[in-house]
């Protein structure tokens, strides 16, 4: 197994759905403890790693915001030995009729999502898809014991195992956005053996998927010179082809629109030319519907860049992404962070 | 090299560690109908040690005889199908994406999202769905049509994979407290629990265990077994649904719930493809009775097993069904209970052993 499957396969073994992240920020904790200078847990339970700049004092300073926050299901009522859920963050009903999922009660609990047959549902559900408020969680334990160990409000997260496909790709639930967490490791690891003038602040954000909570509170407490935001986007597949989807394992996303700032794009586009790095231009005409729509706005503004891993199946258990695009992102960064001259700043502004 | 074994004539047969990890060997292996290769194997490695004769038939069943001893044995049929609901891959498209027929009755609802298996060398695969980010409000009204859906082995699948081959649900065979979760426990159930009897036959009759194939896709397997075999009766062994599921609107009583988890064993008195002979029936609740081991009846209606050929064959074969119930099948992961499965063995067990001549001997009464 590789070292980026490895690190995947860690960042991937935890839960941690939005506003209930303290068992990822451990493993994340543990992975950045070795890479960066000082790390701090932010007031709602962002994880922010220094790692400190050659430069001399007052530096510049680079934020990388990935968020580290998964989506999945919270328990909304016990009865019978079973359990009805809602979603956190989105979920799209449709998928999730006899998936796999833990209950996170006073012990983790081993279940499915059921469709219960149609002479059990309102007549309105037809053979159509069944809403997420008639579906059911069923853990095997009789009622009597479910009632003991889950209550209103415990979480449910997707349970399914990673599958290794071919071409280096990993199909798994939590992938969103856990690559990118992953691809700022190695974007750590790299620096490690590079001199770059710039502070760097890696943050494993909070809350993405439902308030972008952590997105606006660190970079309050940072105060970052730039953003580079890391998060997936779409990779093609049948149904998922027009333009806001990039060809799957052909490289990073360029974000490209008003979230982000221009002259980043330009700066970012410029660096993976001259690399080599395959990169796919990201457009994204309204918002970007990633922590930089958070970001963007915190204090008297921060310009942000995003980098896109492509990811196909975004939101199921089955998300499956190519690890090419991840150290091809873990790098481009690293490459960009490093170049950053103590008065690189200047070159990010709205001269045309 | 030998294999252990253990013949134990005269023995109740039980649920023990080496019965359930049996069983999960043949929920974990794949046989979608039409190509059981891997659940024969399993069933021909445990009976050809215990069984006096074990053939494979002209469509791929396992026949295994066990006789038993003196005169007056009556020919018992028991039947249990190796096939389980899954794919076939019917096209492969230029962007490297397979599409994939459904291979028994299967809810199309049930299958975005989910991880499989593909061919014999098992290859993980996976069946997506549209990001939801990039779906409408109106499109998620609509249930996604399996024509639409694909299955991903990643960008690099080349050759390996064709047109032809079949495909499961990846799921893992995992003991969740009192119960079981797999895939395929229709009838893996069955088939585990026709193992453990032909271990312990009883001697007053000819225990012909038929390990059918193609029940899923209209109970092929077991017409020519049933023909083969030519016995005095017949049982088949299958796993039921337990709809035992709450009405949404609480005020509604659920009716309609076939069976019930932790009820026991359900016997069969009609269903839309067999209407069991009543002595049969009768011998099974009374065995029930007597041993004190629970049992439920099926609620009469539609559905079949492989009895509804079974009876049919030759001249005729008085035949019923036994069931475990479990929930959830055809999908990617049912659940029953270790104590239905051991229950079923037991009171199937009970009965083999009062069957005698003079069960069959009148006119079918009811």
């Amino acid at each position: 197994m590789s070292e980026l499957l490895a690190l995947l396969k860690k960042m991937t073994s935890a839960s941690g759905l939005s506003g209930f992240e303290s068992p990822i920020r451990e493993i994340i904790r543990e992975a950045w403890e070795p890479l960066t200078d000082d790390l701090s847990v932010s007031k709602i339970g962002s994880l922010q790693g220094l790692k400190k700049g050659r430069g001399e004092e007052p530096r510049h300073r680079v934020l990388i915001s990935a968020h580290m926050d998964a989506i999945g299901m919270m328990v909304t009522e016990v009865k019978h030995g079973l359990m009805r859920i809602t979603e956190i963050g989105g979920i799209d009903h449709r998928i999730l009729p006899g998936q796999l999922v833990t209950v996170h009660g006073r012990e983790e609990l081993s279940g499915v999502v059921v469709q219960p047959p149609a002479h059990l549902l309102p007549e309105s559900a037809g053979d159509g898809p069944v809403e997420m408020k008639y579906l059911l969680v069923d853990v095997g334990l009789r009622p009597e014991e479910v009632a003991e160990k889950v209550r209103v409000g415990d979480l449910v997260s997707y349970a399914q195992q990673s599958l290794e496909l071919t071409g280096e790709a990993l199909a798994g639930h939590t992938l969103d956005n856990r690559v990118s967490v992953a691809a700022t490791t190695l974007c750590l690891e790299a620096l490690q053996n590079r001199l770059h003038d710039w502070d760097v602040w890696a943050v494993a954000s909070v809350q993405e998927e439902e308030t972008l909570g952590g997105a606006l509170t660190s970079p309050f407490d940072i105060r970052p010179d730039i953003a580079i935001v890391v998060d997936v986007c779409f990779a093609k597949s049948q149904d998922s082809n027009d333009w806001r989807s990039l060809p799957f394992g052909e490289g990073v996303g360029l974000g490209y629109g008003p979230n982000i700032h221009p002259a980043l794009y330009d700066a970012f586009e410029k660096k993976a030319k001259a690399l080599e790095i395959p990169y796919n231009k990201d457009l994204m005409p309204k918002m970007s519907g990633t922590d930089a729509m958070a970001v963007q706005i915190v204090a008297e503004g921060i310009p942000c860049a995003i980098l896109g891993i492509p990811l196909r199946y975004m939101h199921t258990p089955v998300e499956t992404v190519s690890l090419k695009d991840i150290r091809r992102t873990g790098r481009l960064m690293a490459e960009f962070i490093a170049d950053l001259a103590p008065d690189a700043l200047d070159q990010f502004n709205w001269e045309e | 090299m030998t294999k252990k074994f253990e013949v134990s004539t005269g023995i109740a047969p039980e649920i023990g560690a080496s019965q359930i990890e049996l069983l999960e060997k043949c929920c974990n292996a794949t046989a979608v109908s039409g190509d059981e290769h891997e659940v024969r194997q399993i069933v021909l490695d445990e009976v050809k040690v215990i069984a006096d004769e074990v053939k494979v038939d002209a469509l791929g069943n396992v026949l295994a005889t066990k006789f038993g001893r003196g005169d007056d044995r009556v020919r018992v049929m028991l039947a249990a199908h190796m096939d389980e609901i899954g794919f076939m891959i019917v096209k492969k498209h230029d962007d490297n994406l397979f599409e994939f027929e459904c291979v028994g009755g299967i809810d199309e609802r049930q299958l975005p999202g989910k991880s499989v298996l593909v061919g014999r060398d098992h290859l993980p695969g996976v069946i997506g769905a549209k990001p939801i980010h990039l779906t409408t409000a109106k499109e998620r009204k609509n249930k996604i049509e399996v024509s639409s859906l694909r299955i991903d082995l990643g960008p690099e699948i080349g050759e390996k994979v064709k047109p032809g081959d079949r495909a499961t649900f990846a799921t893992r065979f995992e003991l969740l407290g009192p119960s079981i979760r797999a895939k395929a426990l229709d009838d893996r159930l069955g088939v585990a629990t026709l193992i453990e009897l032909l271990k312990h036959a009883p001697d007053n009759i000819d225990l012909l265990a038929a390990f059918t194939v193609q029940e899923e896709v209209g109970l092929r397997g077991a017409r020519v077994a049933a023909y083969a075999f030519d016995p005095d009766m017949a049982i088949a062994v299958d796993s039921t649904p337990a709809y035992d599921l709450p009405h949404w609107d609480e005020e509604d009583e659920n009716v309609q719930y076939n069976t019930c988890l932790d009820a026991g064993p359900a016997i069969y008195v009609m269903d839309r493809a067999t209407i069991a002979d009543r002595r049969l029936v009768k011998l099974l609740t009374e065995t029930g009775d007597q041993e004190g081991i629970p049992y439920q009846f099926r609620q009469p209606g539609g559905g079949g097993t492989d009895a509804g050929v079974i009876h049919k064959t030759r001249s005729g074969i008085p035949s019923t069904s036994v069931s475990i119930p479990s929930r959830y099948a055809h999908t990617a992961a049912s659940i029953a209970r270790l104590d239905d499965w051991a229950n079923t063995l037991r009171l199937l067990y009970a009965a083999l052993t009062r069957v005698t001549p003079e069960l069959l001997a009148g006119e079918r009464r009811d």
